[in-house]
């Protein structure tokens, strides 16, 4: 494989190799122990967007597993701002790396640096399309919480519209055998493409604006935040703001084992009471954001992750 | 009325281009995918909503003076993709040739979303939509993934 720019890039078979790797990785990713496999590796972080978690997630994962990452910096005092193309930007950057961690406001741009590129290219989000590696790490997080992918009741809550997170995880999801609900106020809902594209894919889809009648047989509930900056309207942003703020005593007829996750930030759609519950996996779903890239980060630069993690690492 | 009559509305060609059976009132549009449309120093002669047995009714272009390359013609395939083609050389036809819409569409038209990245007309990569279906004619930008709505792209020409 080159890059990572959609979950089509991937194979189911590929995908739980992958995940199988994060989770022999683990250790490393606590840092309890060292295990250098990308030393004398460079990823170059690309960040044409605000990101908190993507970014630094991926430069632990490169640091964890003993590599170096250079970082484009603000893009206000970068070439970018002087005018310089993407198709520039990533040929010297292409020189500098190994690999290319990027997210970009424009849809299409990860596969637009991957064919400019020589390296492969890790999509971190590209305007409203795709963000597969967080798909890879929400993947984890269900399998890690239920055993398995498939067969699961996945209720996804929010801004389905302009949200990527849910767009490439429900491809994923659908692919895996899942039931999902999408759950989002009307001006927001999942794109007609999207949900064609599911449904064409054999997938089973319920649309709803009821986020809290589809809790109690949901074996997942992923919420997200209604993005503020993805609206050009400020009434139609005043309109769905708000819609779901998810609360403890909703989940009081929940199943047992289901979970709630969360790309964060949050702003209200969870309500802190949330947190104590046996239910939040959110704060354990952002740490598994190093581990699973740790995980892709070997798959693409095709350095296999050992059997024995414990026989092959060191203290550090 | 006989095709022949329709194709007579207009005079017969001495060499040129004559393209036919273009879907009913798609002419103009298919002059503008060519980069006809406006000032062009080659007499063009088109009919529109004419009687056609095959297709109900069509449009006709004549282009004098003007062999029209098979890359040229597969830009139609967007718009008339049934359309005959004539190349005619001293009032006789010389060569018939056909459409061909191929996996991708590449460099003809520009993705119609947007906020896709190849909205910055200084991107130096082609622009290419895939076909995914051609019965009903569909279309997705090989970058964004967008399907395209083709009343939009005939309007993003390059």
């Amino acid at each position: 494989m080159t890059g990572l720019i959609t979950m089509d890039d991937l194979t189911n078979e590929e995908i739980l190799e992958i995940l199988d790797d994060a989770e022999r990785l683990l250790p490393v990713a606590r840092g309890e122990m060292y295990l250098p496999l990308l030393q004398g590796r460079i990823m170059g972080n690309l960040f044409f967007e605000p990101s908190t978690r993507t970014r630094m997630s991926f430069e632990t994962a490169m640091k964890r597993l003993g590599g170096d990452v250079i970082n484009l910096g603000d893009v206000k005092t970068s070439s970018v701002v002087k005018g310089e193309t993407l198709f520039d930007t990533i040929q010297m950057v292409d020189g500098y790396t190994d690999i290319i961690a990027m997210r970009h406001p424009r849809q299409g741009a990860a596969q637009y640096a991957q064919d400019s590129a020589r390296v492969p290219i890790l999509n971190g989000g590209d305007g409203a399309g795709h963000h597969p590696t967080q798909t890879m790490l929400d993947l984890f997080t269900i399998r890690q919480a239920h055993g398995r992918l498939d067969g699961l009741k996945v209720v996804l809550a929010g801004d389905l519209r302009y949200g990527r997170t849910v767009h490439s995880l429900s491809h994923a999801l659908v692919r895996f055998g899942c039931e999902l609900v999408f759950a989002s106020p009307a001006l927001l809902q999942m794109p007609e493409e999207i949900v064609s594209d599911l449904r064409e894919h054999g997938g089973s889809v319920i649309e709803t604006e009821d986020l809290y009648g589809s809790i109690n047989d949901a074996d997942v509930v992923y919420m997200t935040r209604i993005q503020k900056e993805r609206f050009a309207d400020e009434d139609e942003y005043a309109r769905c703001a708000g819609a779901y703020k998810l609360h403890a005593r909703h989940l009081s007829e929940a199943k047992e084992d289901m979970i709630i996750m969360h790309p964060l930030p949050r702003v209200d759609e969870i309500d802190p009471s949330v947190d104590e519950t046996r239910h939040a996996r959110y704060f354990e779903q952002a740490f598994n954001g190093v581990v699973a890239r740790m995980a892709l980060l070997c798959k693409l630069l095709d350095v296999p992750v050992p059997e024995d993690v414990a026989a092959a690492g060191g203290a550090l | 009325m006989s095709n022949e009559q329709s194709m007579r509305r207009v005079t017969a060609i001495r060499n040129g281009t004559v393209i036919d059976h273009v879907p009913s009132g798609q002419a103009l549009r298919v002059l503008e995918m060519l980069g006809i449309a406006g000032e062009t120093s080659v007499p063009v002669s088109l009919v529109m909503n004419v009687p056609s047995k095959k297709l109900g009714s069509k449009d006709i272009i004549k282009v004098e003076d003007r062999e029209l390359t098979q890359a040229e013609l597969n830009r139609l395939a967007l718009v008339a993709p049934d359309a005959h083609v004539a190349i005619i050389r001293a009032y006789v036809v010389a060569e018939k040739l056909s459409i061909n819409l191929g996996e991708e569409v590449v460099n003809v038209v520009r993705c119609t979303f947007s906020n896709c990245i190849t909205v910055n007309p200084r991107e130096p990569l082609p622009h290419r939509l895939r076909v995914v279906s051609r019965d009903p004619l569909q279309l997705r930008c090989h970058y964004c993934g967008r399907p395209q709505d083709l009343d939009d792209l005939v309007n993003n020409v390059l």
